[in-house]
């Protein structure tokens, strides 16, 4: 039964790909719709609303998180990179670079959240097997490559963050 | 002589890397959800929870009591303005609103219109409908019953459940081949109910001005102009104050086809309030009520000479359209291109009945990356010949090969009366018989039975007819199914293309930038390629069904040639030459035998704007409305190897192998994206997607947690070959691949899994080929552990 109280507001801060913002926010309202609607950072997708798809990740303390169940005041004191945090300038993220070079993306909707997993993953393990990266990105969905250039992408990634390092 | 190839030149075959992923990279695409107008209103949809009932009331007034709210929309209001119902893509009618009834879960009842999504959703549950169950039916057999309920009681006239008969071929001279067959082979299954769910879902922000009365709709749609047109009619508007704007797409695979509620109440919702209205559909919203895809239940059989000729082949068909005929499909063939069932062979006598049947389930039957059943059609004969070879005892790659249609067959009309383009069916199996290694698996398997274990081998050898089409034949609710290309070169050489289609992932900013870059020397990254907005782009009738570069690729090469005929005359008027003396080398006129006299097409476009010659137009574009001579015929023999665990019933794909041939390659790194992703689509159809039902019409499949869609762990790795038959008919030879591996795969999972348990005696197995399933199947042959 929904009343008319009006919901009790909290004031959080989070630091978003670097910035650092103090919010007023509903407890109900979701990370995703945080991002989205009031920082205007519409990268991050909504794709299914049950934590299964992944297309809402980001990352909240370098960890991916499924931003559509999971709400905007558990980021209150975190940092939270999205997809827009992950160029630095106009120098893109060797995984950026690696969906491009390797046709990682076709409809592009996914893409947000592949590449955030893959940067967890590269950030954890800098060398990962095949079988290492399709279990990292097994949380979120792709309706259109396949996989196996994502995987190619990774790889791409992997080996051009070695080399630039 | 020199024996030097000469050099590869132009950009067809060349994998360029993609325009269009500069933005999606960067989280900066421009999806529907990302729209955001000033004054913005959100809108939700309740639905029913019933799969049938009569609707006694609707009480919205505790809804529109909610701080926030701004409005709240039912079927009642809707019918005052004459908007209760609207059309489908079939000619039928399907509710916006209901008003009598509820005829499937998840069906619209109600909308709120509010200030916030948030608050939007809290109004649904203050919303008190009065619901009266009425009995359910949930299989089109149940619903061609005699003492079945009429699901469409609201139609006139309809006094059943039955939605269509169609048929197609001669069914005396198929009985007649039945009669004189030495063995007959009979396939009885059924493609079950399965969702294209691009990861976006649908939705839409509508934004009717008020003082103008120019209606600007942003929607999730893979056929603006056609949609347009449907707005045009439903909602009376005049179709030049309509502006259908279709943003980038996360994934359409024909879900994003059909004309659905939520576009039509926004739509309505800001006419009457006067601010722009956004409805994004949840996952829920879109698994229960849009366009699914497929259930069909096929009956056939397969007439055969001793030696293993095809001879005639039969097939009745029942498909289930749910509560409204809504396919989306040519308005001649009422059960899509289903009739390609003779698919890859030679088979003389062919006939086809097809019925379609009412059911308290979601409407749809779309094409799900498919060219209007013509995955149900392959996946069919590919079963049957698979279980005729083994019937007959021999080998199913030498059955098949001893079938099809050869080489110099083509143009080959078909018994069901297509007429085949091009192809080479043999050089693709055997492609992919050698790359599987499939003589040495034969070995293998024999090998793994003595050990107790189970290995499988499935081939599909697929013909499919994309690319609709001739307008001869083929139109949608009687526009006939061309489609568009307008080529403007701009003074300074740069070029813009726009298209009657609309890319949801296919990589058009791309492919077509190629196109016309190969016919007019322009490079690709020259070239912006506008399309989804019909007041900027040529009348077309969309992206589906393996369409675009068959029709818009084609009118893209026709407008670049018209386009260069016109700058033969611009070179020759500034090289003071005679046109005859002219000719095209890449990308410039050079006068015969004096190469050092040359403009390139850069200097021919600002001669266009600057320097014309008296009497001749100025400016540098050409437009072209294609219409198509014939389908056309991509082909392709897949080869799957499984293995199956005699304890659980699970299944391991070893390995994939897909041989394509889709005529020519314009940018082969796209291609394989597009065959990889079909191949995908079609392991999950075989593995896991399913929409099913219980007794009392609930959907079960309605989120990912029970539509299960495979991930980067289950699924395979591919490899890939290709074989290259250009069509005829198309201006540079291609033929369309968006859906060939979705069209070809699934039958090669299930014969892989068959052909590991065909020495027990197994032949029927239906998808998805669950572990339990497969177990099941074990047990009853005595192969379980």
């Amino acid at each position: 039964m929904i009343t008319e109280t009006k919901p009790t507001i909290h004031e959080i801060t989070a630091t978003v790909n670097g910035t650092e913002h103090s919010l007023a926010v509903e407890p109900r309202l979701l990370l995703v719709h945080l991002l989205r609607e009031k920082l205007a950072l519409t990268g991050t997708h909504v794709g299914c609303d049950t934590t299964n798809c992944g297309a809402c990740t980001v990352l909240v303390d370098g960890v991916p998180v499924k931003s559509c169940t999971y709400f905007a005041v558990q980021a209150n004191g975190k940092a939270v990179t999205t997809v827009e945090g992950l160029a630095d300038g106009a120098q893109l993220h060797p995984v950026q670079e690696g969906f491009k070079e390797e046709h990682g993306l076709q409809c592009g909707f996914c893409t947000p959240g592949m590449m955030l997993v893959s940067k967890a993953l590269l950030e954890e393990n800098p060398d990962p097997t095949e079988e290492e990266i399709r279990w990292a990105i097994s949380g979120n969905i792709c309706r259109c490559t396949g996989y196996q250039n994502i995987v190619k992408a990774v790889q791409w990634a992997a080996k051009n963050s070695k080399e630039a390092s | 002589m020199t024996a030097v190839e000469p050099e590869q030149k132009g950009w067809l075959g060349k994998s360029v890397k993609r325009k269009e992923d500069a933005r999606f990279i960067a989280g900066r695409g421009n999806y529907i959800e990302d729209i955001k107008l000033p004054n913005m209103l959100y809108m939700s949809i309740l639905r029913s929870p019933f799969a049938h009932a009569t609707i006694n009331s609707i009480d919205t007034s505790r809804a529109a009591e909610l701080p926030g709210v701004v409005a709240v929309v039912t079927g009642e209001l809707l019918a005052e303005h004459n908007l209760a119902w609207m059309p489908t893509l079939s000619g039928d009618t399907q509710a916006v609103l209901a008003t009598d009834k509820v005829r499937m879960q998840g069906q619209e009842v109600a909308c709120v219109v509010a200030e916030d999504p948030y608050i939007a959703h809290d109004a649904l549950e203050l919303i008190d409908v009065d619901y009266e169950p009425l009995p359910v039916i949930t299989t089109p057999q149940a619903a061609l019953e005699d003492t079945a309920p009429v699901i469409r009681d609201d139609k006139e006239g309809q006094a059943d459940n039955k939605v269509y008969q169609w048929e197609a071929g001669d069914a005396e001279a198929t009985e007649k081949a039945f009669a004189e067959a030495d063995k007959v082979v009979r396939l009885v299954t059924h493609y079950p109910r399965c969702h294209p769910a691009p990861l976006e879902c649908c939705g839409c922000v509508a934004d009717v001005n008020p003082v103008t009365g120019k209606a600007t709709i942003y929607m999730t749609s893979q056929a603006p102009h056609a949609h347009r047109t449907v707005f045009a009619l439903v909602a009376g508007l005049p179709e030049q104050n309509i502006q259908i704007i279709s943003p980038d797409i996360g994934g359409g695979f024909g879900n994003k086809v059909p004309v659905y509620p939520g576009y039509v109440v926004a739509t309505a919702a800001s006419l009457l309030l006067g601010r722009p209205v956004k409805w994004i559909e949840d996952r829920t919203g879109n698994l229960i009520s849009t366009g699914f895809a497929r259930d069909f239940y096929m009956d056939g059989e397969l007439a055969l000479k001793e030696d293993g000729t095809m001879t005639g082949l039969r097939v009745k068909m029942l498909s289930d359209q749910g509560y409204s005929f809504a396919d989306a499909q040519p308005s001649k063939f009422k059960a899509g291109l289903f009739h390609i069932v003779t698919g890859s062979y030679d088979i003389p006598a062919a006939h086809v009945v097809t019925e379609g049947a009412y059911t308290n389930k979601a409407p749809g039957g779309v094409a799900y990356r498919c060219s209007f059943r013509v995955t149900e059609a392959s996946y069919f004969i590919e079963r049957l010949v698979q279980n005729a070879a083994y019937e007959l005892g021999v080998d199913p790659a030498e059955f098949r090969r001893q079938n099809f249609i050869q080489p110099e067959q083509f143009p080959y009309t078909s018994a069901t009366g297509f007429e085949y383009d091009s192809g080479n069916y043999e050089a693709a199996l055997d492609q992919a018989l050698e790359r599987v290694g499939y003589k040495e698996l034969r070995e293998e398997q024999k090998q793994a039975r003595e050990e107790g274990r189970l290995l499988g081998i499935g081939l599909a050898s697929f013909t499919e007819v994309v690319g609709a089409g001739p307008s001869r034949n083929y139109d949608i609710l009687g526009i006939k199914m061309f489609d568009s290309a307008e080529l403007r070169v701009h003074p300074t050489g740069k070029a813009i293309l726009k298209l009657g289609v609309k890319s949801q992932g296919q990589g058009h900013e791309t492919t077509f930038a190629q196109i016309a870059a190969h016919e007019l020397g322009i490079p690709p990254e020259d070239i912006t390629v506008q399309e989804g907005d019909t007041d900027n782009t040529p009348y077309g009738l969309g992206t589906y069904a393996s369409r675009s570069t068959p029709t818009a690729g084609a009118a893209t090469v026709i407008a670049a040639r018209k386009v260069r005929e016109k700058a033969k005359k611009l070179a020759a008027h500034l090289l003071e030459a005679s046109e005859d003396d002219l000719e095209w080398a890449d990308d410039k006129f050079v006068v015969k035998g004096a190469p050092e006299r040359a403009k390139t097409i850069q200097e021919i476009a600002f001669a266009a704007y600057t320097d014309h010659p008296e009497g001749m137009e100025a400016g540098l574009e050409a437009t072209n409305y294609y219409d198509p001579p014939n389908m056309t015929y991509p082909f392709g023999t897949y080869a799957v190897v499984v293995e199956i665990d005699r304890g659980t019933g699970q299944w391991k794909v070893k390995k994939v192998v897909a041989v394509d041939d889709c005529g020519t390659r314009i940018n082969p790194m796209i291609v394989e994206g597009q065959i990889m992703g079909g191949l995908t689509e079609g392991f999950g159809t075989a593995a896991m997607e399913l929409i099913t039902f219980d007794e009392d019409g609930n959907c079960i499949g309605s989120n990912f947690m029970d539509y299960l869609l495979p991930t980067a762990w289950e699924t395979p790795a591919f490899e890939l070959g290709e074989t290259v038959t250009p069509s005829p008919h198309h201006p540079i030879g291609a033929k369309g691949v968006g859906e060939s591996a979705t069209v070809g795969s699934p039958a090669a999972f299930v014969n892989a899994v068959v052909d590991g348990l065909a020495h027990a005696g197994v032949r029927d197995l239906d998808m998805p080929l669950t572990p339990s399933k497969v177990w099941e199947a074990l047990d009853k042959a005595g192969l379980a552990e």
